[in-house]
Order: structure tokens, then C-alpha cells, then sequence
């Protein structure tokens, strides 16, 4: 069994907010050696093999069900490969499995909020399982850079799509995390929130963070790509490599997805 | 952090969002209410009679309301993911199933004390002189209902299933407390009243295992 080792107001959203933590030393660093992962007969990971370094920022694409959220769950800590080997490392130290978890944010497709909860309950309970020093304060300085601190106090079954993955974002980023996964992130936001999240990926990207997202379709979001992985039937078919063009794998799975559209 | 804190963490989290809906307290204690008002119209309930039936009918309330309380303990946490939220935080798995089984067991032992005093009148039970042991036995009993309970709500909560999936693997591992709880309260309420220690012991040593195995597999159970 393959497990994660160390080796070694009505405001609008506006730009985020230079964190302090953000950017203190480089993003982690991920690596895939034979990452399988199956569900029952289904295998929806063959043998994925795959280098990400500290501050690149990712994106992974291809046709649904191709394994991109498989290999997200994966590299969250959220399921085990069934053969393969996941290893993080953040410069030269070595990291325990919770400090692992303690680098991650991560954005899914569901939002990963209590609806029954107002936006300020939800990031200062995650706040305290993340063990932050003011978790008031600090969902406070969360929910200002996502446009939502006037509306800290409403619960979240009424706010509408886009405010719920601006929240989402905001609890991903709640513990200054060094590695951001986004799954799909630019779903249910109208261009304003796709180009306040492009934004918000260029910014953190710049901090050093390493993020890797899924993503479909040309959108805001792919601006900061350094890096392109396409999947297919759970096998990377293209990587345009660490210094390599993103662009091109991304027209390249652009041109796929529409021509598997104009198919259907 | 803690385990101990972590669990606090996810107990408050609980109560918050069950007594802001109250979703699952309202309809539990009216569900049970009606059964027991209905037991008591079947036969005379003259001391003698509710000795040898109430027991039985006690456990049997508590058990459906364990039921209705136990299975949306991991079914809610489905409608945003919020379980992948839980698992992404750096804290022990098992302070996830423990926040959830302090909740069951502090929501199914308030509908158990607001059903007693009902419970007493109709069956013309004295439970004041008993009430010390009697409290004893019922928070026992309630643990081993909210450990296995929540438990395999977990479990089922993953299942396609589900609904059917969680009485199927409650009841027959439920079968031994609710047995030990219901003897031990047959002997509370005999005349004269004695504390069963054999009972006591099962149901302190099945809480023990059934803590334990949790403690052991809570990783196991909680993963996709």
C-alpha cells in the first residue's frame, strides 16, 4: 500500500490580501511514481508517473472521468493509491503525514461547507481543526479579500453558487496552505469571479505556492498555468514538461473536448 | 491538535447545527412519545404488569429512536462533501467518529430523559427511588447505541444502499446491549430493586471493545 512519506461587504471580491504566512519559503514539492488507483473492475489510474516542483502551477485536463479528480483525491490525502508510491517534500525538511495535511488547501467540486452554518462559523471551525492561532480573526481576514465580509453573518444555504466557491476558495486558503488543489475551480462563477480567481491563482502563484487544478474548457483560470498534464483512461498522454508551452496541450485538449461535444 | 480538542471541536460543531435545524430531536422525541402512549393502552399497566413489560418496551422506544437519530449522523455530511473537509484537516480520524458518537450519545440520552418521567406515569413506575442506577444503565446502554450506531452509520454512509444498509448491520450487532440493558433494568425495577453487576460488566466491556475497534479502524472507516 502506497502511503504520502516526506523526503526530506457588499464589496465585491477583491484581489487577495498579501498573507504573511503566503510565500514563506517555496511551495512543496510532489512526486508520482506508478500511481494506480482502482475501484473495484474500474481502474481509474494506470501507472501515472509525474514530477511537480515547488511554486509550478499545473493544470491538469482531459475528458471527464479520465482520473484528474482521482489523482486531486490522491495527492489531498483523501485515498489511498492501490499501488504506486506519493511522495511530498518542502525544501529539505522532513514532514509527518499531519504536516503534510497542514500544507494543503484544496477546492472540489462540492463546496466543503456546512450549510446549516453562517461563512464566519464555517472558517472558524475549520480554523480550529487546523489549529490556528486567532481563528476569529483569521476567518475574518479570509472572508475580506473574497468580497464576503459583509455577509460573514448569513448562513450558507443562501448564498448563491458563485459566493459558494468564493467561500470555498477562502477555506482552502484559510491555513496559508504551500500546496493549493483545485478541482474545477472556475465552476459556478460568472466572469467576474473567473477573473477575480484568475487573479487570486496569479498572486498565489507568485508567492511561491505550487497549485495544481483541474480544468475544462478555455478560462480565466489557465493564465498562470506553467504546466500542462493531459489524462486519458488514467494514463498521462501529454506533459508539456516544467519549462515546456502549457499552451499547447491546453488548445490541444480545448480542440478534443469541443470535437467530443460536437460528437455527442 | 489534540484528540481531545479535535473531538470538542466536532461535539460543538454538532450541537450547533442540530439544535439551528432541529431536524432530528423534534421528530425523535414526538416518534417515541407516540409509542410509548400507545404500548400503554395494549394492556393495564398495574406496577406488576409494567414490571415484566416496561423494560422491554423502554429499550425497544430507545432503539427506534436510535434509528431515526443515528443513520443522518454521516448521511449529512454527503450533501456538500463536508466528511472530505473533516478528513483534509490535520487531526486524528478518529476525532471525527468521537465528535459524532458524543453527539449521538448527548441527543439520544436528552430524548431518553424527556421520554422517563412520561414513561413513569404511564406505567405507574417509581423511578425516583431508582433514578441513580437507572441513569447508570440508560448512559451505558446509550453509548453502546451511539458507538456501533455511528459507527456504521459511516460505513453506510458510503454505501449506494444506504438507508436500507445501516438497520441491516445495526440491529443483529445491537441485539447483545440492548439485551444486557434491558436485563439490567428488569432488575432495577424488581422488587426488590438490585443492580445487576453481571449485566453492568457485558455492558461496560461491549462500550470498551466497540470504542476501541473505532479507535483502531476510525482511518479505514472513513476512507472512500
Amino acid at each position: 500500500m502506497a502511503t504520502p512519506q516526506s523526503s526530506s461587504s457588499n464589496d465585491g471580491p477583491q484581489s487577495l490580501n498579501s498573507n504573511p504566512n503566503h510565500g514563506r519559503g517555496s511551495g512543496l514539492t510532489i512526486g508520482y511514481s506508478g500511481i494506480e488507483k482502482r475501484y473495484g473492475m474500474r481502474m481509474a489510474l494506470r501507472g501515472v508517473s509525474l514530477e511537480i516542483g515547488a511554486g509550478e502551477c499545473v493544470a491538469l485536463v482531459g475528458h471527464n472521468g479520465c482520473g484528474k479528480t482521482t489523482l486531486l483525491k490522491i495527492t489531498a490525502l483523501l485515498a489511498r493509491p492501490s499501488k504506486g508510491q506519493l511522495t511530498f517534500s518542502a525544501g529539505t525538511s522532513a514532514l509527518a503525514a499531519d504536516d503534510i495535511k497542514r500544507r494543503i488547501g484544496m477546492v472540489a467540486h462540492n463546496t466543503l461547507l456546512y450549510d446549516e452554518l453562517t461563512a464566519e462559523e464555517n472558517l472558524v471551525f475549520f480554523g480550529k481543526l487546523f489549529n490556528l492561532p486567532d481563528p476569529a480573526a483569521r476567518a475574518r481576514e479570509a472572508l475580506e479579500p473574497v468580497g464576503l465580509l459583509r455577509r460573514s453573518g448569513d448562513m450558507v444555504r443562501t448564498f448563491s453558487r458563485g459566493m459558494r466557491q468564493r467561500l470555498a476558495i477562502a477555506r482552502a486558503l484559510l491555513a496559508s496552505p504551500q500546496l493549493l488543489l483545485f478541482d474545477e475551480p472556475a465552476a459556478g462563477l460568472d466572469p467576474e469571479g473567473q477573473q477575480w480567481l484568475g487573479a487570486t491563482l496569479a498572486k498565489l502563484h507568485a508567492q511561491g505556492c505550487t497549485i495544481v487544478m483541474s480544468t475544462h474548457g478555455r478560462n480565466e483560470t489557465q493564465a498562470s498555468v506553467t504546466r500542462a498534464v493531459r489524462l486519458e483512461g488514467g494514463e498521462i498522454t501529454h506533459d508539456s514538461g516544467p519549462r515546456g508551452d502549457p499552451h499547447s496541450v491546453l488548445a490541444l485538449a480545448a480542440v478534443r473536448e469541443t470535437a467530443e461535444g460536437d460528437a455527442r | 491538535m489534540s484528540l481531545g480538542r479535535a473531538t470538542v471541536t466536532i461535539l460543538a460543531k454538532e450541537l450547533r447545527t442540530e439544535f439551528r435545524s432541529r431536524e432530528l430531536l423534534g421528530t425523535t422525541v414526538v416518534f417515541v412519545l407516540i409509542v410509548i402512549v400507545l404500548f400503554s393502552f395494549t394492556f393495564n399497566p398495574t406496577s406488576s404488569e409494567s414490571r415484566r413489560f416496561g423494560p422491554g418496551l423502554l429499550w425497544l422506544a430507545f432503539l427506534f429512536a436510535g434509528s431515526l437519530m443515528l443513520q443522518p449522523s454521516f448521511l449529512r455530511e454527503q450533501a456538500n462533501d463536508t466528511l472530505a473537509a473533516l478528513r483534509l484537516a490535520p487531526i486524528d480520524p478518529f476525532s471525527i467518529l468521537a465528535g459524532k458518537m458524543a453527539a449521538n450519545f448527548l441527543f439520544l440520552l436528552l430524548v431518553e430523559l424527556i421520554l422517563l418521567p412520561v414513561f413513569a406515569v404511564l406505567y405507574n413506575i417509581a423511578i425516583f427511588p431508582i433514578l441513580a442506577p437507572l441513569v447508570l444503565v440508560l448512559a451505558l446502554g446509550t453509548i453502546g447505541l451511539a458507538t456501533t450506531g455511528t459507527v456504521f452509520s459511516a460505513v453506510a454512509a458510503q454505501a449506494r444502499l444506504r438507508e436500507l444498509l445501516l438497520p441491516l448491520l445495526l440491529l443483529p450487532v445491537l441485539a447483545p446491549v440492548l439485551i444486557a440493558s434491558t436485563e439490567a433494568t428488569v432488575g432495577l425495577l424488581r422488587d426488590p430493586s438490585e443492580l445487576s453487576l453481571v449485566w453492568l460488566t457485558f455492558l461496560v466491556s461491549f462500550d470498551v471493545v466497540f470504542l476501541t475497534a473505532a479507535w483502531l479502524f476510525g482511518e479505514y472507516l472513513l476512507e472512500e
